[in-house]
């Protein structure tokens, strides 16, 4: 792995709090509405050609009546040592100074290798062109690529949003700070599960949340170290 | 005349027969062979218009039928090249009637097998972007990915075999040259370099053909093993394994020996070269096939076993799909074809007959198929995270296009004996020349001894 540049810009986390989830799944509308999702449509979706950035996984302990469900909201972790990074032969997928795990549309050829590398299976292909059903194709967010067919997508931390927060505070000339930006899901989450925040700031939420007792990071085993840090009592 | 001077006085008929005349039987095989290569076009072309979701892949199974016919091709080719080149430098002189056979599996297996990694890309027309050239937007391809170590190996390993190919080819173009009238005279001409056949051209000849045999051992190992590091450079469970590279090449040269029989068995039927291509030489490959079937069983009780010792939870979900779960029939058909069945056919001397090797062939590259489908698809299907498990049903373009690699092989096989001679003239008649000379000297008396 090459050294790590030492980034005087903001680096891009979150937190979630498992405890708070309701599996509501706000976070997962917004993001299709945010983002420009394609529709897979029932059989399809059932036939694993679905897209959702981010999804809401559950798990279920025991069994009926005496059951516990288990929400999780898994979206792309923006690895620091991502292992979906490597493996693209055109450097489609890479790395930004911001901590972001970047996708170039126009790069990408069609590998789908780093789909197949990565743990969290958060990597979504365009196997067809996408199709918007009535009238949702008059509310695409003009501020979102569309992607068409043949090329790889995941969740981007709402890059335009961040693009945006970045642009205000440097307007304002000041440093970036908690609230300047909240990607789709952050901002909908009804039960403020989500934070998100730049984490190389010591005095922000996220940078506090994610020293918490409670912190963990999904499969951190693998040595990916995620950006996404998951709150929960771990009962 | 005794039963050798009549066979040492009709190689060039019999030969060159195959060159100069065709059958119906050619025609047909064309004709069928050529319809599935049609048949797979137009599914691609099917493909290209719709997008690559025509096929059945999804999330997370985003490789299946063509990373596997990609991994099945590189692998016949390994038939060819590795193996004549390893009988040309260990000297065996039974290699003598086929060794061309097997280089031109190698050339064609390995245009079919290069072809996927750019047929199943979702942007197929964009594919030259692996190459490093340079550019208005400065971007250089990543050499950090197996993806592009596969771009170099698959290249080299096609220009070598292409190279090695056609040195030995030289002579025998020269004698179709001399046999030949009218353009294709000329053509014959342009293509055999102006070969003569004096004692400098033929040492040089020698040279260059030792030299390419010896570079091409480690260049056709190193392919399979980078083709396995697809695989193994990931951490996806029972992909992320140091044995995978051995695993692949042995796999590779399993199934290419096995391609390399059938071919034989064909060639000497159709082209009635029963004098030349000999039930020895189906015994000594079926020795070499049996070895190979062996040494398969080893990796794979290998593989299986750590990850069963292991008990990961993740490794384990993979293991028992394939044991007992969803996959089970199909890992449980390809330990019969490539091992229980094959297994006592090669071993047993009276069943390692020309009939026994063939079936026993047949089912091996069909357990073979059968191994890369499922080293790729369970692992995909069965991501760490349950909530993500996924399957595979391939629909009807990916079948056609299937079909459509082994036409075009036929094809390509069918075309190529049509323009040279299958069995080297040359390096036959070479070889019975030295055992005249050798007189009683042992081995390269053989050849002749074992003619029954």
């Amino acid at each position: 792995m090459e050294e790590k540049v030492e980034s005087k810009k903001p680096q891009w986390a979150m937190v979630i709090d498992l405890d708070r989830c309701t599996g509501c799944e706000a976070c997962v509308v917004a993001c299709h509405a945010e983002n420009n999702i394609r529709i897979a449509g029932e059989g399809p979706a059932a036939g694993g050609r679905s897209v959702n950035w981010i999804r809401v996984e559950r798990y279920y302990e025991g069994e009926y009546p005496d059951i516990r469900v288990k929400f999780m909201p898994v979206m792309c972790q923006h690895c620091e040592e991502a292992p979906c990074e490597p493996v693209c032969p055109v450097y489609a997928t890479y790395h930004t100074d911001e901590g972001l795990n970047g996708q170039v549309y126009n790069r990408c050829v069609g590998t789908r290798y780093c789909a197949n590398n990565c743990p969290y299976t958060v990597r979504f292909f365009n196997f067809l062109d996408p199709v918007w059903p009535e009238p949702l194709s008059k509310s695409l967010n003009p501020e979102v690529s569309v992607r068409y067919r043949g090329v790889m997508e995941k969740c981007t931390f709402c890059i335009q949003r961040i693009r945006k927060g970045e642009d205000k505070a440097k307007d304002e000339g000041r440093e970036i700070r908690d609230g300047d930006v909240n990607p789709a899901c952050v901002q909908s989450c009804t039960a403020r599960a989500m934070t998100f925040g730049n984490i190389a700031d010591p005095t922000s939420e996220v940078a506090r949340l994610s020293k918490s007792g409670r912190a963990s990071r999904l499969m951190e085993e693998l040595g990916t170290k995620p950006r996404v840090t998951y709150l929960s009592r771990g009962d | 005349m005794s039963k050798e001077d009549v066979l040492k006085s009709n190689i060039n008929s019999d030969l060159l027969r195959p060159v100069f005349k065709t059958g119906i039987g050619w025609y047909i095989t064309v004709a069928i062979s050529g319809s599935l290569l049609l048949a797979a076009m137009g599914a691609f072309g099917y493909q290209l218009y719709s997008g690559i979701g025509v096929w059945g892949l999804n999330r997370p199974v985003m490789w299946a039928f063509d990373i596997t016919n990609f991994v099945f091709w590189i692998g016949i080719s390994h038939a060819g090249t590795l193996i004549s080149a390893i009988l040309r430098v260990t000297g065996a002189e039974w290699r003598r009637p086929v060794t061309r056979c097997a280089e031109a599996i190698t050339v064609f297996a390995l245009m079919i097998g290069a072809m996927f990694p750019i047929v199943h890309l979702g942007r197929p027309y964009l594919f030259y972007w692996l190459a490093p050239y340079p550019n208005s937007r400065g971007l250089w391809p990543n050499y950090r990915s197996p993806l592009l170590w596969d771009f170099f190996a698959i290249n080299t390993y096609l220009l070598g075999s292409l190279i090695y190919l056609y040195l030995p080819l030289i002579p025998d173009l020269a004698l179709v040259r001399d046999k030949a009238k009218g353009l294709r005279h000329k053509i014959y001409s342009i293509a055999s370099l102006g070969w003569r056949g004096t004692q400098v051209q033929w040492s040089r000849l020698e040279k260059a053909v030792g030299v390419m045999a010896v570079i091409i051992i480690p260049v056709a190992v190193s392919v399979h093993t980078i083709v396995s590091w697809d695989f193994a450079m990931t951490i996806r469970p029972m992909w992320h394994s140091t044995i995978f590279g051995p695993y692949f090449v042995a796999g590779a040269i399993f199934s290419g020996i096995a391609a390399l029989i059938m071919a034989m068995a064909v060639i000497r039927k159709v082209f009635h070269l029963e004098a030349y291509l000999k039930p020895i030489h189906f015994n000594n490959l079926g020795l070499l096939l049996l070895t190979m079937s062996l040494l398969w069983f080893y990796f794979t009780f290998a593989e299986y076993l750590t990850s069963y010792y292991g008990n990961e939870r993740v490794e384990k979900a993979v293991f028992q799909s394939k044991i007992s779960g969803a996959y089970a029939p199909l890992f449980w058909a390809m330990v019969v074809c490539c091992f229980v069945i094959p297994m006592p056919i090669l071993a047993i001397k009276k069943l390692r007959t020309i009939s026994g090797t063939v079936a026993a062939s047949a089912l091996i590259v069909v357990g073979m198929w059968l191994e890369r489908f499922l080293i790729i698809v369970p692992t995909l299907s069965q991501p760490a995270l349950p909530f993500n498990w996924g399957s595979y049903r391939p629909t009807w373009v990916e079948i056609t296009l299937t079909a459509g690699t082994f036409g075009y092989f036929v094809l390509l096989y069918a075309v190529f004996t049509k323009l040279f001679p299958i069995v080297a003239v040359w390096e036959f008649k070479e070889g019975l020349t030295l055992a005249d000379h050798a007189g009683s000297v042992a081995e390269p008396q053989r050849l002749v001894a074992h003619g029954d």
